[in-house]
This record gives C-alpha cells, structure tokens and sequence, in this order.
C-alpha cells in the first residue's frame, strides 16, 4: 500500500467515522466539532484528488467560518438532552426505514452499476506545476464568467435579504457618532455668560 | 567519522528516507520558533519595561536573560487543575487545537530563495485557511470549561477574529492582484528591485489595515477585549493552569511572530536585500560583506523582529478599545477601505503603473 492509498483510506475511515459521531453523539457541540472533523478529512481527500484550491476553500469557508458560526449559535441554547432523547425508541421503526431507503437509493445511484471503476479511464496526473488555482481561475472568468457572476449576484441579494429581514432599528437605542465627535468644536459645548456679580442679602 | 551514519541511511528505502528529511526541517523550523517565543516574551517585557521608564525582568541570569527559561520551567511543574463540570477531553483539546494552526502555517513560509518546508502555489490560501482554523482553540476553551467569564472571552475573540479576518482576506487579495501569484516565493519574488519595489509603497493602506488586522487577529492590544483583566479576569484561559496555559501562550506570540514573517513576506520583499539596486554588483561578490549586505534569510529575520517591535509598542501605547468600537473599526472602516484600494489596485496592475508592474 504506497503512501496516497494509506492517506485515502486513512482519512476516508475518519471521515465516516465522525460523519456518524455527528448524528449519534448526544452534545450538540461536541457533534458540531465532529462535523468539523468530517470537513478537514474530506479537505484531504480532496487534496489527493489534486483538487487543492478545492480542499483549502472547504477548510477557509466551511471550517474557519460557516462551522465558528454553527459553534457560537449552538453554544449560546440551552438544549435539554433528556427531552431529546424521549421518544427514541417510538421513532425508531420509522427512522431506520428511511435511512435504509435513502442509503438505498444512494447505492442504485453512485453504486458501481454507474460509476464502477470499468465505466471511468484512470485520471490523467497532472504534472509537479500544474496550478489547479490558476486553471480554476481561468475557467470561471472565461468559459463559465456569466454563470458564475449571476451566481454572485445571487449571493450579494441574499445578504442584503438577510439582513435587511433581521434589521431592526430601535428608536430608543442611542448611537456613537464618532464622526460627530471628532468634528465637535469649543462653541458646541460652552457657552460664555456675561453678567454681574450677586450680591449677598 | 560520520560515514556509518550515511550508509545505514541509504539503506533504508526511499520513502523513509524522504520522511526523515521532512522530519528534520520540522524539526529545524519549530525548535527555533519555540526559542523565539521565550525571547520574544522577554523581550517584549523589556521593551514595555524601558518605555514605562522601568527595568523589566533583570534577577535571574545576566540581565535577566534567563528569565523566559524560569519561567517555562515554573509553568511545567504546576498542576493542571480540570474544573469539575468541564468537558474534560475537549477541556485538554483545545491548547492543541490553539497551537497546532500557528505552527503548521510555517511549512509554507519562504526563508530564503526557494528554502520553504512545502513550495505550494496556493501558498497564500493555505495560510488564511490555516490561520482560519486557530479559532476553535479557543471557543473550545472557553465552552469546555464551564465558566461564564472563559465563555465570554470566547465569545467576544472569536466574533472578533472572525470579523477581522475579512479585512485580512482583502488585504491579502490586495497582494495577490498585484503580485499575480498565490505563491509566497513568487511573491517575494515579484519586489525585488529596490526598496521602493516592495509592496508597501503601492499597498501601503493593505500593509496598515493588515498590521492592524493581525493585531486584532492575535487578541494583542488595544484589542486585547477577550482576555481584558479588569472586566472578565483573563478571558477563555482563565481555568488553564500550568502547561495547558503555557501552550495557549506559546500559540499566541507564534501567531504573532507569523503574521510579522508575513507582514515582512508580502510587503518588505522577505528575504530581499533593502540595499539591493543601490550596491553596485561589486560588493555583493566580496566574500563575507557580499553575504551580510545581500539578499538572504537575515533580512527576513530582520524585517520581522522589526514588525514584531511594532506589536510591543503598540501595547506599551494605546488603551484598550471599546468591544463595540472594535467592530465599528472592523466592519464600517476597515473593509471599505479595503474594497476600494482593491479596485485601485487593479487599475494600477491595468495601467502597468512603475515601478512595480511595467517590468512586464
């Protein structure tokens, strides 16, 4: 077994391994942190795949960001276990169905009757220079550049979405103004009164 | 003498042989960096000490030099006391999971013409996604240790990290516009000339939002809001005793020693020479002072033991922002004005403005 063939299966075990922690361990962060997990390992295989821009963007976007922001939200509820764990035995019948129609139709469809290893030729190696960011780059700003611009807008819409939906402005709130008050200048704040002593009765 | 050593070696098969070469430039690479960090704590005390008009660590050992070392064998042999209702295993996970990050971003740092660990071409992703992952060391911390002031701290470090690393993204993008590559060699490589060649001239508000950035990245002061004494103890660490607290720290003045080497990489021209175009081609081929006045890896030390002085003034300096006022900062400052030297930037590459991009 060389080294690749040792990385994939490697990584392939831990990442079935934790993808299943995820949907069986009971602390919803610690099921967070195993689905992390499940991204860096396919992070790697992609990367055995010579799909590097690929691998470090999973790790960017879906580590670094989406999970961090998964972490803060699940961290912040106070979710009761005993409560979730009721009624596991009621469901089961019917959960076990599912999952064993959905790993069947998985099966029928990405199984080896249409993507055995006789229907794909061996991927050509890409030699020591090959630069997949490069060719990704000039693919997306070429070929697919309208596709992947609508896409964009597409994206910039639903943020602005989301955050207009979310926005409340609260009358009550007082804000900082720094602008104002860096500007702010000695007649805004004093004022000089002339007048004449008191005198004392 | 050493000829027994060498047959033995060449027997063993390639891939072992291979291992153990990669083996020892980690082995190079990490043991300085960890010697580095003792100094840098010593040094960073002295430096605030003397602005403060005082004399810093100055009992054990000459000048206090020994002092990192007492200070490191102090933390080994304290207990690592684990609070009652934390999480143990990630309680224990999480320094690991704070310095792994800040070392594994090294291998694709660039010494010296073409010495890096790793020569990658997304060299520059691989780092931001590195640096990316680094959060988790310490919402983990602050969460497994069921604590309110540690799950505060978390809290407010990760918000922040994850809203400066925007603005560090774009500056970086900055970088890679107008060097044209993702590589750090390549990039590096795209300054050389003079001094005038790096790229702090045309990015020069990147390299300020970028230092900047990497202050707030690494929880330094004046954004220090996720350890600040005086409202929540000591942040996401305050249950870390001993050297579980040792690693926590041992991983934020790495970072702070890699966001300077990368600072110094992306724009003061890394291992580059400043006196480069101003000494005639004679000087550089005396054999010793050729050496010192060239291009080589002390330059990068340089440039980075000089950025790293800028993160020490900085604290000896400024007070400690307001958590609202940091976000303000990040958000409603720092990223427009990214976006807009973005733009300005390409116009500069399009319009093969020189010095930097007419060589073409």
């Amino acid at each position: 077994m060389g080294i690749e063939q040792f990385i994939f299966y490697f990584f392939a075990l831990v990442m079935v391994a934790s993808a299943t922690m995820v949907i069986t361990v009971r602390n919803p962060v610690q099921a967070a942190l195993f689905l992390v997990l499940t991204f860096f390992s396919c992070a790697i295989i992609w990367m055995v795949l010579e799909a590097e821009f690929l691998a470090i963007v999973l790790v960017l976007v879906y580590v670094g960001a989406v999970m961090v922001l998964f972490l803060f939200v699940v961290m912040m509820l106070d979710i009761n276990i005993d409560r979730m764990r009721e009624g596991f035995i009621r469901y089961l019948p019917f959960g076990v169905l599912v999952g064993l129609l959905m790993a069947g139709m998985l099966i029928s469809v990405v199984g080896s009757v249409n993507f055995g290893l006789d229907k794909f030729a061996e991927p050509a190696r890409h030699a020591a220079d090959y630069n997949n960011t490069r060719e990704l780059g000039l693919v997306l700003y070429t070929k697919y550049v309208y596709p992947f611009e609508i896409a964009a807008v597409i994206l910039l819409v639903a943020i602005v979405a989301a955050i207009a939906l979310t926005l409340r402005r609260r009358p009550t709130t007082k804000y900082q103004k720094p602008e104002e008050q860096i500007a702010v200048k000695r007649d805004d704040r004093i004022r000089l009164v002339s007048m004449n002593s008191e005198k004392k009765k | 003498m050493f000829e027994w050593v060498e047959t033995i070696f060449s027997s063993l098969p390639q891939g072992v042989q291979t291992m153990t070469f990669i083996i020892m430039k980690i082995v190079a690479i990490t043991l300085p960096l960890m010697l580095c960090v003792a100094y840098l704590t010593y040094a960073e005390r002295k430096v605030i000490s003397y602005m403060q008009v005082r004399l810093g660590p100055n009992r054990v050992g000459p000048k206090g030099w020994l002092q990192p070392i007492a200070d490191a064998v102090k933390l080994m042999f304290k207990e690592i006391i684990i609070p009652t209702g934390s999480n143990k295993y990630l309680f224990l996970i999480s320094p690991v999971l704070a310095i792994a990050p800040a070392l594994a971003a090294w291998a694709v740092i660039p010494f010296d013409d073409g010495m890096a660990l790793a020569d990658v071409n997304a060299g520059l992703l691989y780092v931001l996604a590195v640096m990316s992952v680094g959060v988790y060391g310490v919402i983990i911390a602050g969460w497994s240790s069921n604590s309110k002031y540690a799950l505060l701290g978390a809290m407010r470090s990760a918000a922040q990290i994850v809203s400066y690393e925007i603005a560090m993204g774009f500056a970086l993008v900055g970088v890679l516009l107008a060097a044209g590559s993702l590589n750090l060699g390549d990039i590096v490589r795209a300054q050389s000339g003079s001094v005038v060649h790096w790229f702090w001239l045309p990015l020069f508000p990147l390299f300020i939002i970028y230092f900047i950035a990497g202050l707030a990245e690494t929880n330094r002061a004046p954004f220090d809001v996720s350890e600040g004494e005086s409202e929540i103890v000591a942040g996401f660490h305050v249950e870390y005793s001993g050297m579980a607290f040792a690693v926590f720290f041992l991983a934020e003045y790495a970072n702070m020693i890699l966001i300077s080497a990368l600072a110094s990489i992306m724009f003061l021209g890394g291992w580059l020479s400043p006196l480069q175009g101003i000494l005639p081609e004679s000087v550089l081929a005396v054999p010793v002072l050729g050496d010192v006045l060239g291009s080589g890896i002390h330059w990068l030390l340089l440039k980075t033991a000089f950025i790293l002085f800028f993160f020490l003034w900085m604290r000896a300096t400024f007070p400690r922002y307001r958590y609202d006022q940091i976000m303000r900062l990040g958000w409603k400052v720092f990223i427009p004005i990214t976006i807009v030297w973005l733009l300005v930037v390409g116009l500069l590459v399009l319009a093969e403005v020189g010095p930097w991009w007419n060589a073409v």
